[in-house]
């Protein structure tokens, strides 16, 4: 008999159970959406910021350090590694050459930053972007269509999230715009032609467009500092179209004070360290010459102990950025009293959650009590009303772990799209982290949790008092 | 012997304070497939003597022996026990489940009682007349047929014996005969005892045995 009496065990409960939601529909929908929301706004508060983090100091930059003008690293390096800040300002020539020159560097790409299409930044760069730069895994940037621009010439090579966007394919024309966001008033007459897709990175690389460095430095109402004066190599060119070669230019108008760098002056693969023994550089005089920034790659740590002495420490005009990962880590530390009351809040409405639960089945239990009698009168145990109310509760929390999958989902892929769109970072949300069931059987043991006092409320249901129908 | 009632003694404290009586009744038995009608007033004790015999209520002292085992003085899970496999139930009220389909109504006191066995439950409720009422919850049925469903329920777990309060309190006089043909119809075929109260003299009239409370209960004749 006693193996009878535990048949009733989950099916007996799961009966009860399911009578019960099913009756209590209204509640029931209401409370485990509740609980939905508060645990998909867990799993997304942890997983968004634990792969926004990961993205943004993990070791996927492919550079060590950034050289910059004189200013705050962050900035140098938001704006040169995420493209989502503006340049602090340029560094000249010879700080660049002495990056570039010395042994413990590997590589040294430059940058030149400050016009846009239709929102997405240009940056003006040489060959080593695509034939020698490595990302953090060893992997160079693919080509889905095309190849590398000639850097002779005004062509230029798409992010994949670019691409896709703008609808530029192979062979398409556009205008570059004056300052990094978007201004139809701000177009530039220079036009570049697009000759290659990169593949998808899921970095903030996909979000670029790359073109030769010296047609940023000739476009028309570009001028270089680099002297200390103001220098148009676009007027010392002759006014030469860009898609010759040798249009080189920084901004001297009233926008944004920003300024651009420069290339080798022959528009060629080399080595632009090479320059330094010539007169000019990307056909600029290289004393004009300045960069928006300077990607670095070292061959080891010692060397990035010695440009912090010497160009952070000792020197004045010149910022150097390293390493990556710590300026972006100590970053989000800053940013981690967000984090935390984001978290706080999920929690909050974790609990606010439960408290409904509780409320909800409370409630119920008073017009239950001549059921739970009934139940009792029938052979059933104190501790099975008990159970079946406890099982009620983690039910209605299970679905709400349910509902938060969805939720989670949702903001993820919501957030997933803004990060995408604005710092060109992809959230995977499925990618595996442990709050993903740690949060829903959290919910459901919480369920339980504030289950014990309906169900202290239904055990201590006297039968013979409630076995009457109360009118 | 299916049931042994000896010295059994249930009071209430009144508002004064001090106990009151209900129930103090120095014997009753009943034998295995017996039916008796025992009469009973209102507030003369009855319902309290069926929920002592079925172990709902706990005896202030005395001995009430069902199924060879003893109630008074058990812990609670035994008296649930020997309620759930041993006794059948039909109240004034029938205290269906609301919310639970006829043969859910049934599937939960197997559950409880001998195991979940749907033919069986089907076949009562064929013998009740309500095969095609197994889905129906208890509030689209008529009356008639929610005692009919309580009788089944009580015989479903096959129990020694089946207390019955007040059966047919709530039914006309017509079907009130035809509840309890059935009811006493179903304990003869399955050889369970049956014990009846209530007030009404037409169904007293219709039981052999009848026996009125107030002659084996010193505390009802008291009151």
């Amino acid at each position: 008999m006693s193996a009878a009496r535990a048949h009733f065990g989950l099916l007996g409960l799961a009966l009860l159970v399911r009578r019960s939601l099913r009756q209590h529909l209204v509640s029931t929908t209401i409370t485990a959406a509740a609980i939905g929301l508060g645990c998909g706004l867990v799993m997304a508060v942890f997983v968004i910021q634990q792969q926004a983090e990961r993205a943004f100091t993990g070791d996927s930059v492919g550079f060590d350090a950034v050289l910059g003008a004189r200013g705050s690293k962050l900035q140098l390096v938001l704006s040169s590694v995420f493209h989502v800040e503006q340049s602090p300002g340029n560094v000249g020539w010879d700080t660049y050459q002495q990056v570039a020159r010395h042994p413990g560097v590997e590589l040294a790409i430059p940058y030149a930053l400050g016009d846009n299409y239709a929102g997405f930044r240009i940056i003006g760069t040489v060959h080593e972007q695509f034939t020698a730069y490595r990302d953090g895994n060893g992997a160079p940037l693919q080509f889905a269509e095309g190849a590398v621009f000639d850097p002779r010439k005004g062509e230029a090579v798409l992010g994949s999230f670019v691409a896709a966007r703008t609808g530029l394919k192979i062979g398409d024309s556009f205008h570059a715009f004056h300052g990094l966001n978007y201004d139809q008033g701000q177009q530039h007459a220079d036009e570049f032609r697009v000759v290659g897709i990169l593949a998808a990175t899921n970095t903030p690389i996909d979000r670029v467009i790359w073109v030769p460095l010296q047609c940023v430095f000739h476009m028309e109402g570009h001028v270089l500092r680099g002297a200390g004066t103001v220098f148009d190599p676009h007027a010392a060119a002759g006014a030469e179209t860009p898609d010759t070669d040798d249009h080189a230019e920084d901004h001297a108008d009233a926008h944004a004070g920003h300024r651009h760098a420069d290339d080798d002056e022959h528009g060629h693969d080399h080595d632009p360290r090479e320059d330094a023994a010539g007169e000019t550089a990307f056909g600029i005089p290289v004393e004009h010459l300045e960069f928006s920034a300077v990607m670095v790659k070292l061959r080891g740590p010692q060397a990035g102990f010695e440009f912090d002495e010497i160009i952070n420490r000792r020197g004045k005009t010149a910022t150097f950025a390293w390493p990556i990962s710590t300026i972006t880590t100590e970053f989000f530390q800053k940013l981690g009293w967000m984090t935390s009351v984001l978290r706080q809040i999920a929690y909050l409405v974790v609990l606010i959650a439960a408290a409904t639960i509780l409320a909800s089945i409370y409630n119920t239990i008073n017009e239950r009590r001549r059921q739970f009698a009934i139940l009792r009168a029938l052979g059933a145990r104190r501790m099975t009303v008990f159970s079946a109310v406890i099982a009620e509760c983690k039910t209605i929390a299970a679905l709400g772990a349910i509902v938060g999958w969805g939720v989670y989902l949702l903001i993820v892929t919501v957030a997933g799209g803004v990060l995408r769109r604005e710092v060109g970072i992809v959230l995977d949300p499925l990618a595996y982290h442990p709050v993903l069931w740690l949060a829903p059987l959290g919910v459901i043991a919480l369920g339980g949790l504030v289950g014990i006092i309906p169900a202290w409320k239904a055990y201590s249901t006297d039968v013979a008092t409630n076995l009457i129908p109360r009118t | 012997m299916v049931l042994q009632v000896t010295d059994l003694c249930r009071s209430y404290r009144g508002p004064d304070g001090r106990p009151h009586p209900v129930v103090d009744i120095p014997a009753f038995s009943l034998d295995s497939g017996q039916h008796i009608a025992l009469a009973g007033h209102s507030g003369s004790g009855k319902t309290t003597f069926l929920h002592l015999l079925a172990g709902i209520l706990r005896a202030d002292s005395g001995s009430i022996v069902l199924a060879g085992t003893e109630l008074v003085g058990a812990s609670e899970a035994t008296r649930d026990r020997v309620r759930a496999t041993h006794l059948g139930y039909v109240f004034q009220t029938f205290n269906l489940l609301q919310g639970f389909s006829v043969l859910e109504n049934l599937e939960l006191a197997m559950r409880f009682g001998i195991g979940w066995d749907p033919e069986r439950a089907r076949e009562l409720l064929d013998a009740v007349g309500l095969a095609d009422r197994i889905q129906h919850s208890p509030a689209q049925l008529s009356v008639g047929q929610q005692q009919r469903v309580a009788v089944a329920r009580a015989l479903v777990n096959q129990p020694e014996l089946v207390l019955a309060d007040e059966p047919t309190g709530n039914l006309d006089p017509e079907r009130s005969t035809e509840a309890l043909d059935l009811m006493r119809r179903l304990c003869r075929d399955r050889g369970a005892a049956l014990l009846l109260v209530s007030h009404d003299q037409q169904v007293l009239a219709s039981f052999e045995q009848r026996l009125a409370l107030a002659d084996i209960n010193r505390a009802g004749a008291a009151s």
